[in-house]
């Protein structure tokens, strides 16, 4: 299996060396990173090319680095049902970047691309409506950003007078629980009571 | 105003004017198989546009999981496709495991084999029911209900819970199942078949139900590529890909089962495919029962290690297997770097899992792709000049289901 995905890496890069910038197999999955200009014409070479064949897009989705200078990743994935292979594309942009919609080759992108723009605030240019699909009517912020805190901004309640749903800033009875279990020995980033005395005398 | 002093109007007043009809199907439509809203554009009883609006079950799985660990994300999967919970863990496990490296005992392997066909019964038996009660019939889900509580059962005698079972575990399954299930569901397997074919017997030839959907939603094999359809939609169109055969994972290679198609690719045809895959699973399960009866098949269901609870005896005699025990379950285990994307054949379709671990206890991001979501999309295309009647029809025979749609 992953001597065949090898093959078809290798492939790939020689076919449009312009567009594959790295691609590697890991996991038995074959990961290629494309350019974002390049991106529309590679997922139409895929869907043609004979060797390819990547008629059906199973998945596009963002992932959020905000440590680096190109924040988001977008990823698709792509199968082809005939040759009976996977293939993962990956295109960094930075957060003021578009990105070129791929509605034109896979119909299927529509939602996948709402949704990213709703959940990540990326922009798909070409993208025929681009509207907020998961979230409320009136929704403010990219919720799946890192920066997004997991209770939200707002919180909604029937107001009995107003004899209507009411939306108001959250307002939380407690701390929200994030609780720390990770062993000092390993990962934890703080200095535990009394190591900071060690560390002063030595 | 009714004497003529208005002077007299014919069909091209303001009034009159013959213009579109826009509804809102739902959200608390019984027909819509949960919270969706359509907005539909109507040119008399013929549908012109279609406009889904999801998101109405959104409650943010993929936020709250990066801030929780691995096995407590594992509860949610059973709140995607709540109708087969168990299917969407499944993808859960494999995601973990592929990036762990973890092998699944054998007996753990056929449990869930045994379990994810339990639960594309579950599903099948709700979706073909409902959407005949959508087309007009009563009847089925009666019936059909009556079979899903016997297998609901048997779910909460192997985890105790009928339908949030967190069962499936990284690295196997949460605890071993006694003999007497293993009976009670060969017994059930055995007496199924005859319960499918009085549901057959309901509709199959029946003359109704034909007409609501024979050439119904006819989705052709381009338009599955182009819409990336997976699971019954592509089946019923004459396609014969199912993960199961075609990528296995688990221990599916070594299970005889035939995979049904359809020729026409309407609802009709879905309906039956699903009819026959019922029976199919029957099959699969007594296979699974059999293998788990025979010497091979017995031994632990957990793959005993840093990501599995030790042994409950151990944790008495071992200070170390307590601690353990305390740390797996407070701070949970670390996934090695790197990204997986892990898919199973829900009974819905393909349901991934796209996870992506940077080393700690908890996952760094997940997605979730869920069959329906695409199926949904493609309402639009497949309503477009068929009756509103058949809306109802089609939604029914997509299965979709809000909770993994909406996540």
């Amino acid at each position: 299996m992953s001597d065949a995905l090898k093959e078809l890496g290798e492939l790939l890069e020689l076919k449009r060396k312009d567009c594959v910038l790295g691609w590697d197999v890991t996991h038995d999955e074959l990961n290629v990173d494309v350019a974002p200009s390049n991106l529309v014409a590679f997922v139409e070479f895929l869907k043609t090319d004979s060797n390819c064949q990547f008629s059906s897009l199973v998945d596009i989705t963002a992932v959020d680095y905000p440590g680096r200078a190109k924040r988001f990743d977008v990823v698709y994935h792509l199968l082809s049902m005939y040759q009976n292979h996977r293939i993962r594309l990956r295109v960094s942009v930075r957060e003021e970047d578009m990105v070129p919609s791929i509605i034109e080759v896979h119909p299927s992108a529509n939602w996948f691309e709402r949704e990213i723009f709703d959940m990540f605030g990326i922009l798909f240019s070409g993208h025929p409506d681009l509207r907020r699909i998961l979230t409320d009517y009136g929704f403010r912020g990219h919720p799946l950003r890192k920066d997004f805190p997991t209770t939200g901004y707002t919180e909604v309640r029937y107001d009995e007078v107003q004899k209507r749903v009411v939306y108001e800033p959250v307002k939380l009875v407690q701390e929200y629980r994030q609780f720390d279990f990770m062993s000092p020995w390993e990962g934890a980033e703080y200095i535990l009571p009394g190591d900071d005395k060690a560390e002063a005398k030595g | 105003m009714m004497d003529g002093t208005k002077g007299f109007e014919d069909a091209t007043t303001g009034e009159q004017k013959i213009r579109n009809f826009n509804i809102n199907f739902g959200p608390q439509h019984p027909a819509a198989h949960g919270v969706l809203r359509l907005v539909l554009e109507l040119d008399g009883e013929i549908v012109e546009r279609c406009d889904p609006h999801i998101g109405l079950l959104h409650r943010g799985t993929e936020k709250l999981m990066e801030s929780r660990t691995y096995l407590q994300n594992l509860p949610y999967f059973d709140r995607l496709d709540y109708v087969a919970p168990m299917n969407q863990e499944h993808a859960w496990c494999l995601a973990i495991e592929k990036l762990t490296g973890v092998e699944v005992p054998r007996r753990a392997s056929l449990i869930r084999v045994l379990y994810s066909e339990i639960g594309r019964v579950l599903n099948h038996l709700l979706n073909v029911t409902t959407q005949a009660m959508d087309v007009g019939a009563l009847t089925p889900p009666l019936w059909g209900f009556e079979e899903r509580e016997k297998l609901m059962i048997f779910y909460e005698r192997a985890c105790g819970a009928r339908l949030h079972a967190a069962y499936f575990r990284p690295g196997g399954v949460h605890q071993d199942l006694p003999d007497a299930l293993l009976n009670d569901i060969e017994a059930w397997a055995k007496e199924f078949p005859k319960v499918i074919d009085d549901i057959d017997g309901l509709l199959t030839e029946n003359r109704i139900f034909k007409q609501r959907n024979v050439d119904i939603g006819v989705v052709s094999e381009e338009e599955i590529q182009q819409w990336g359809f997976s699971g019954v939609m592509v089946r019923g169109s004459g396609l014969a890909w199912d993960l199961r055969r075609a990528q296995p994972y688990e221990c599916y290679d070594e299970f005889e089962f035939q995979i049904p198609v359809g020729k026409n690719g309407d609802c009709y045809d879905r309906y039956l495919c699903r009819m026959e895959e019922m029976r199919q699973s029957t099959s699969i399960i007594l296979q699974a029962i059999e293998k788990l009866r025979a010497p091979e098949g017995q031994g632990d269901v957990l793959a005993r290690g840093k990501i599995t609870p030790p042994k409950r005896s151990d944790m008495k005699q071992s200070m170390e297997a307590l601690i353990h025990h305390f740390k797996l379950y407070t701070e949970g285990f670390h996934v090695p770097e790197g990204e997986v994307y892990a898919a199973v054949e829900a009974p819905k379709g393909e349901f991934g899992v796209y996870l992506v671990a940077d080393g700690s206890n908890k996952p760094y991001r997940a997605k979730l792709r869920a069959p329906g979501y695409l199926h949904l999309q493609a309402m639009d295309h497949i309503c477009k000049g068929h009756q509103l009647a058949d809306v109802s029809a089609i939604i029914g025979t997509m299965d979709v289901v809000f909770g993994e749609i909406d996540r």
